[in-house]
């Protein structure tokens, strides 16, 4: 149990600090921004409970806000995005990822699994994250433009990692 | 009684996530509007620390650049002294001169986190209320305009940069004073858009940019940029004017805070006659 709490504590302040040293430089147009730090969100066990999933969403947005400005962006798509998945995960998981307490990821649910799941969730974060930035509808389709190419370079992202992490520890 | 118990504990998780969604968005809309609350700037000040940390590190890297900048700079301010320039008179005399009194000092800091790709981007640096920053204050670099001072800590103070929906900087075309207002648009960190230049007034692409003395943020002169693309609509009243940045804000990592010691003054004047109506 401490072990397993160590793991995801490890994974998320590695998340967060690939996010803000190397994800959050790579500037390349104002279009595409990235986002890796939801995969801590996405990746914790099926079997977890509704409001727990809630309460980590929350303290993981409150945690990344610190590091941006304004305050209160992260915060609020986080939430949304893990009150979401609570319902995705009724809809898309069966009862024996919930018997075995399963961590979605990758190599145990599939590509075309976990790269549907990855998208409809980031791309609801984004959504969220992007139109409040923006903070009113004047911009819709620049704004939401924003959102697709976003969440595309964020999925990409996220399943390269999933492939490079999980391919290598499948092989030892 | 017992219904609502019911409700509650049927739908507990979903009023978990309402309550703290609605924080959120309480506290976001809090910051846009008044741009700062105290707690805020705590968790601002450990984020700033930490990047601080970061920059300390990453600033090596491009230091070749940074003072080539800075001479290039220097160049320039010295060919602006006074003796640079060649005595053409015949008589040489001092007097006590009382007729320039200075009203802008300068304080330059170092940039610790900065954004230019997303809609909304703000900048930290390392000088705060301690070195005499105060909200509203303008922000130049050695190239031109920056942004202006939203918040401020002790250390650390951040900038709203031109490349902000909310930053509107007064500015004007230096050949013949018509005056608009700078907007980013949000598509390339390289340009932003000057509005509200009247129609009648003639503008060429090439023509150079810079501010005027309409607010009390910067002083008149400080460099913008260059018109890069002009268009005028059929019916239009207003000039489309696209504006090359003189400054590159990438690569941002030395700015000049604008300290106006006549703004005070300015401001109250123009309170007591706003209040006269």
């Amino acid at each position: 149990m401490i072990i397993e709490l160590l793991t995801y504590l490890g994974r998320f302040i590695l998340l967060l600090l690939l996010q803000l040293l190397v994800i959050k430089n790579i500037e390349l147009s104002t279009f595409i921004n990235p986002y890796i730090y939801p995969l801590f969100i996405l990746t914790l066990p099926v079997s977890t409970k509704p409001w727990q999933v809630v309460l980590i969403s929350f303290i993981t947005g409150f945690i990344v806000d610190s590091f941006y400005i304004p305050f209160g962006l992260h915060m609020a798509a986080t939430t949304f995005m893990g009150y979401l998945r609570i319902f995705y995960l009724k809809f898309a998981a069966n009862k024996e990822d919930f018997d075995a307490k399963l961590a979605p990821n990758l190599s145990r649910k599939g590509p075309v699994w976990f790269v549907l799941y990855c998208l409809v969730l980031i791309f609801a974060h984004h959504t969220v994250l992007f139109y409040l930035e923006v903070y009113s509808f004047s911009e819709f389709f620049r704004t939401f433009s924003r959102v697709f190419a976003s969440s595309i370079a964020s999925v990409a992202l996220i399943t390269l990692g999933q492939v490079l992490f999980y391919k290598a520890a499948q092989r030892k | 009684m017992r219904n609502l118990l019911f409700f509650l504990y049927k739908y507990y998780t979903f009023l978990l996530f309402f309550s703290l969604e609605l924080f959120s968005l309480i506290i976001l809309y809090q910051y846009n509007t008044y741009q700062r609350a105290s707690f805020l700037n705590t968790t601002g000040a450990i984020a700033a620390s930490f990047y601080e940390k970061v920059n300390n590190t990453t600033s090596y890297f491009s230091l070749r650049r940074i003072n080539d900048s800075l001479l290039t700079e220097n160049a320039r301010l010295r060919t602006l002294q006074l003796n640079a320039y060649y005595q053409n008179g015949f008589t040489l005399s001092t007097l006590n001169d009382t007729n320039y009194k200075q009203q802008y000092s300068y304080i330059s800091a170092n940039v610790v986190n900065n954004s230019v790709i997303r809609r909304n981007n703000y900048i930290t640096i390392d000088k705060g209320r301690l070195h005499g920053i105060e909200p509203n204050m303008g922000v130049i670099s050695s190239n031109g305009v920056v942004g202006i001072v939203t918040a401020v800590s002790e250390h650390f103070s951040t900038i709203r940069s031109a490349l902000n929906k909310d930053t509107k900087i007064s500015a004007m075309l230096k050949k013949n004073g018509a005056f608009g207002s700078l907007e980013w648009k949000g598509d390339n960190p390289k340009y932003t858009n000057l509005v509200d230049v009247n129609k009648h007034v003639q503008v060429k692409v090439g023509d150079e940019v810079i501010t005027n003395n309409f607010s009390t943020i910067f002083p008149v002169g400080i460099p913008v940029g260059v018109i890069s693309e002009q268009s005028l609509d059929a019916g239009d009243n207003f000039h489309t004017l696209k504006v090359e940045l003189y400054t590159d804000f990438s690569t941002l990592r030395n700015v000049y805070v604008i300290r106006n010691k006549f703004r005070d003054e300015q401001v109250e004047l123009e309170r007591q006659v706003k209040g006269d109506h």
